[in-house]
């Protein structure tokens, strides 16, 4: 009994440490997280396996469960291959450039009201930041494998991502109008109300919302934007040299940027941890019981499966078209949405805004 | 030494450090990318100076947009590094004067008898509640109004030179009209042909 009490108390004395309890609440974070990864890439290939009439992943373990994890697993145990003259270290450093930022942006990711690792008031310009740090990982691993297919990817992704930054960027400024704040909870908050999910910003907001969607997806390199893979042009793209581990890395992250664009699309247009029928007469309080955190999931989800629909149902975009969307429709779209919403903010429209 | 103290350290080590090898690594991509890391480093300065909304604006313009553009070109170019080092000796008596009088033109600016620490106390810490976006803000759209303005419509001019440079139309190329290509109907391209269908058969199964 002694021993655990002093036991006990060494653990309360090491959770005494701020880094100790910084570092077990990241923890909480990026497990779940990887474990979403994970079975988000199962759900792709179902989803998409039934979309095209197949069945999909279903012999490992009972209906394919037991899928990601053999993978994972496969891919620990393959050989890391360094191509000849390759920057050995950049080539390493690459992918791990492109899983980091996708998991630090969470810190400013509120779960519930309250329930956030890093409460900082620039929340928004930090997940932004973080989104433009992003395309390094692919830029350095086509430039550092030394193969001419990499490189050509890597261009095309740079290019790409830097435009599609631009409005990405532009409708978080309509966010940050709409809402007066770039704290990501109080963004949430901005958008309770008496109407349930008409409150929400995706309504008043719609071409923003739209537009950060689909530049999210341009932004992760998903298909129908996915030039910077290409495989039917220029075999995979940035990742064609990576084997194992690295390109395990590579897609982790990039499924990880997509959960984190669903849920910052969720957080920004669709309410967040708010309940979809909050304050309505009948539904409001039956639904009141379900913590808000299962709503942000539920939401996400939602957002999420779009990516996956998506994938199934465009062919490619052509590379010049890509430029054309982003530089000719989007940015011109946000900047005049952004003067409707000055405007509505400024007179107090009714509904949304007063 | 506090903590603040000691990350101030850290990070000016590493700025340090990487502005070396900005200017001595033989690879020009590797040079951008410690160039990066100058500008990381720079920010988590910035951030421990209270000043939020110029660190993470430094990393998403700088390292986000300037510096992938900069790899972009540099990464395309074959630099020789031989030609570029041809005239070192040559030049370099210029390049001492020329650092010389930069570093007495900056000692004389914020050197110790201007920028000391008995000059300059250090500011007290502003609450928890302190917004560096607001503040910032507050003052740019009301007291510098007219700068702001003037800076943004020089800028504005810069882009339409630039995008008025390299927009020229030679007679001789080639070029696709997107907006016909993407409005284009099936209508226009496809012509469905009506014909008498083969006879039925019955599969069985």
């Amino acid at each position: 009994m002694d021993f655990i009490n002093s036991l006990w108390e060494l653990v309360l004395w090491i959770w005494s440490f701020q880094v100790v309890q910084i570092l077990v609440h990241i923890v909480m974070i990026v497990l779940p997280l990887m474990l979403c990864v994970a079975y988000f890439t199962y759900a792709e290939r179902k989803l998409i396996g039934y979309m095209q009439m197949r069945v999909g992943p279903n012999r490992v373990g009972p209906k394919g469960w037991l899928q990601p994890i053999a993978d994972a697993v496969k891919l620990m145990f393959k050989e890391i291959i360094l191509p000849t003259q390759a920057n050995k270290l950049l080539f390493l450093i690459a992918p791990m450039l492109t899983l980091g930022p996708a998991l630090a942006a969470w810190a400013v990711f509120p779960f519930s009201p309250g329930l956030v690792l890093a409460d900082i008031n620039a929340g928004l310009l930090y997940i932004l930041a973080l989104a433009s740090v992003g395309v390094y990982g692919v830029l350095i691993a086509g430039w550092a494998s030394n193969s001419k297919y990499a490189f050509l990817g890597a261009m095309r992704s740079a290019a790409q991502i830097i435009s599609y930054e631009i409005a990405m960027g532009f409708a978080l400024v309509g966010v940050l109008v709409a809402a007066g704040s770039l704290n990501l909870g109080k963004i949430v908050e901005a958008q309770s109300g008496s109407a349930g999910f008409l409150d929400w910003f995706w309504l008043p907001l719609a071409p923003l919302f739209l537009i950060y969607f689909i530049s999210g997806v341009a932004e992760t390199n998903r298909a129908p934007f996915d030039v910077a893979e290409g495989e039917s042009e220029i075999v995979a793209g940035f990742h064609v040299e990576y084997s194992g581990m690295p390109f395990a890395v590579f897609f982790l992250g990039e499924y990880a940027n997509m959960i984190l664009i669903s849920a910052l699309t969720v957080i920004m247009f669709l309410g967040g941890w708010l309940s979809p029928f909050q304050g309505l007469p009948l539904l409001g309080p039956m639904f009141d019981w379900v913590p808000g955190f299962i709503w942000l999931f539920a939401k996400t989800a939602f957002v999420g499966f779009f990516f996956l629909w998506l994938r199934a149902t465009f062919p490619r975009y052509r590379y010049d078209q890509i430029m054309r969307l982003g530089w000719k429709v989007f940015i011109p779209i946000t900047i005049v949405w952004i003067l409707v919403v000055g405007f509505a903010v400024v007179y107090e429209l009714p509904w949304w805004f007063d | 030494m506090t903590f603040e103290k000691f990350l101030f350290y850290v990070f000016a080590a590493v700025l340090v450090f990487a502005a070396t090898m900005v200017i001595t690594r033989r690879n020009p991509v590797h040079s951008a990318l410690f160039l990066v890391l100058a500008f990381f480093s720079s920010a988590g300065i910035w951030l421990l100076a209270e000043a939020e909304f110029l660190a993470i604006v430094l990393v998403l313009v700088y390292v986000g947009a300037v510096m992938v553009l900069f790899l972009f070109v540099v990464m395309m170019l074959d630099v020789d590094v031989a030609t570029m080092r041809a005239g070192f000796m040559r030049n370099l008596p210029v390049g001492l004067l020329i650092l010389f009088v930069l570093v007495l033109e900056m000692f004389i600016v914020v050197g110790p008898g201007i920028f000391g620490l008995d000059m300059i106390p250090a500011p007290a810490p502003q609450p928890a509640d302190y917004n560096n976006t607001a503040v910032l803000g507050s003052v740019l759209y009301t007291v510098y109004m007219y700068p702001f303005e003037i800076a943004a419509v020089i800028l504005l001019v810069a882009i339409v030179a630039a995008i008025g440079l390299t927009m020229r139309k030679r007679p001789e190329t080639k070029s696709q009209n997107q907006s016909a290509q993407v409005q284009v109907r099936s209508e226009d391209r496809v012509r469905v042909v009506k014909m008498a269908s083969e006879q039925k058969m019955e599969i069985k199964r």
